[in-house]
């Protein structure tokens, strides 16, 4: 099996890199999977999470909440905007951050933006949908 | 032995000040080790969105972005200052201020008008004095500063910038070179100065989704806010070698002046003895 180096990284910190024989990511216009040979592309990412299948089948997910996904014939780029890993999510957090945007969404016009208020529910809706991911994968 | 007490008050109050001055060293030798692992840790962001700018750049020549373009005339700069929250930092902020101020005069001479936006409470509060257009400011980023915080500051200079209300944003740090040395540099962030392009020329295009102009908009946003975190970073790890080397003397001197006290101390003793003795002996002799 063909594999391809894939590297993840936020402002913050190196998230992961190493070889990969698929990436799974959340485009800005739909799901994409990429694997080696793929044709040079860049798209921005939507909240969401990011899998990575190894080169002996294990996968790793990482939840982004936005950033950048490249393409190249040789390495596959993912500046992530906020990674953290995913066992490392808080829930109560996630949570905690929906409430918050959907407060600030009942009083429009006030203090947050209301787009800023949209984005910050979506990343929370991602976040816990990864979480509920993460779960279900730990109980088989 | 009036003396005597007064030196003995003095060497007490020296040597609580001493415990305090290595207390902050200890401290800050043990911080600079992790605000360096944090500033190699946010390199690889760095290096990669570089690759990829300059990759849009081969691929993609028939756009050109705002933030790549010189503008012809300069009528107002911006200037991000990132400098520390706490003082007792040796001459770290204001070695950075007198070249900033410097560096503002020079553009003011011309009839360049200035804006300000600081990262930090010492330039806050150093800026709030001066006669400048302090548009905003974010203080309190503690130990592990996240991108975060800075978004809002960076904001109000990369719009100012894009609705043409500034011509060039200069990005003000103290970057850091070794334990012993920082360095203060005046960095111009807007318009990105153009580097050549590193590799050959591919002679494929991207595949973009959604347009080239959306994502080469996000890539140098992204590339602007990891050059200010960046420099945030090393404006930490800069203020921590300061205060480690300014506390290090700070003790030294404190241990001298204990030393010079300790001396004197026993001067004024033997003195107080001498005479002492003397007194008794001339009272002897006179009886």
């Amino acid at each position: 099996m063909s594999t391809i180096r894939c590297d993840i990284v936020s402002a913050e910190d190196e998230i992961f890199h190493g070889n990969v024989s698929l990436v799974v990511a959340t485009g800005e216009m739909g799901e994409l999977g990429i694997a080696p040979r793929h044709a040079p592309l860049i798209t921005r990412l939507k909240p969401g999470y990011v899998r990575v299948v190894l080169e002996n089948g294990e996968s790793q997910e990482f939840y982004v909440s936005g950033g950048i996904l490249e393409v190249q014939p040789q390495v596959i780029s993912v500046l992530a905007d906020t990674a953290i890993r995913t066992k490392d999510l808080d829930e109560a957090v996630a949570r905690k951050a929906k409430e918050e945007a959907e407060r600030a969404l009942a009083n429009r016009g006030q203090a947050m933006d209301v787009a800023e208020a949209q984005a910050r529910l979506a990343e929370a809706v991602a976040q816990l949908q990864a979480l509920e991911r993460l779960r279900k994968n730990l109980k088989h | 032995m009036a003396g005597g007490r007064e030196i003995k008050t003095k060497i007490k109050s020296v040597q609580n000040t001493r415990k305090v001055t290595r207390a902050l060293e200890m401290v800050s030798a043990s911080k600079i080790r992790k605000a360096q692992d944090r500033m190699r840790a946010s390199r690889p962001y760095a290096r990669l969105i570089r690759q990829l700018i300059s990759h849009i750049g081969q691929a993609n020549t028939d756009f050109v972005h705002p933030f790549l373009t010189q503008r012809e005339e300069t009528r107002r700069v911006g200037y991000i200052v990132v400098s520390s929250d706490r003082g007792l930092a040796g001459g770290l902020n204001s070695t950075l201020f007198r070249r900033l101020l410097a560096d503002m005069k020079s553009w003011q001479d011309q009839g360049v008008e200035v804006d300000v936006v600081c990262i930090g409470q010492k330039a806050t509060a150093f800026f709030r004095r001066l006669k400048v257009n302090l548009l905003g400011s974010v203080t309190h980023l503690g130990e592990r500063p996240q991108l975060e915080q800075l978004v809002g500051v960076m904001s109000i200079m990369l719009d100012g910038y894009s609705e043409a209300r500034l011509d060039r944003v200069f990005l003000c740090y103290n970057d850091f070179i070794n334990t012993m040395a920082q360095k203060p540099r005046i960095d111009q962030l807007l318009p990105l100065p153009v580097e050549e392009a590193l590799e050959t020329r591919h002679d494929w295009d991207y595949i973009y989704e959604p347009d080239a102009e959306t994502v080469l908009n996000q890539v140098l946003t992204r590339y602007v806010e990891s050059l200010v975190y960046q420099a945030v970073l090393e404006n930490l790890a800069s203020e921590h070698a300061a205060r480690m080397v300014a506390m290090k003397s700070a003790s030294d001197n404190a241990t001298k002046l204990i030393d010079t006290l300790n001396l004197s101390y026993n001067k004024a003793r033997q003195a107080a003895i001498t005479q002492e003795i003397s007194e008794i002996v001339g009272g002897a002799a006179a009886v």
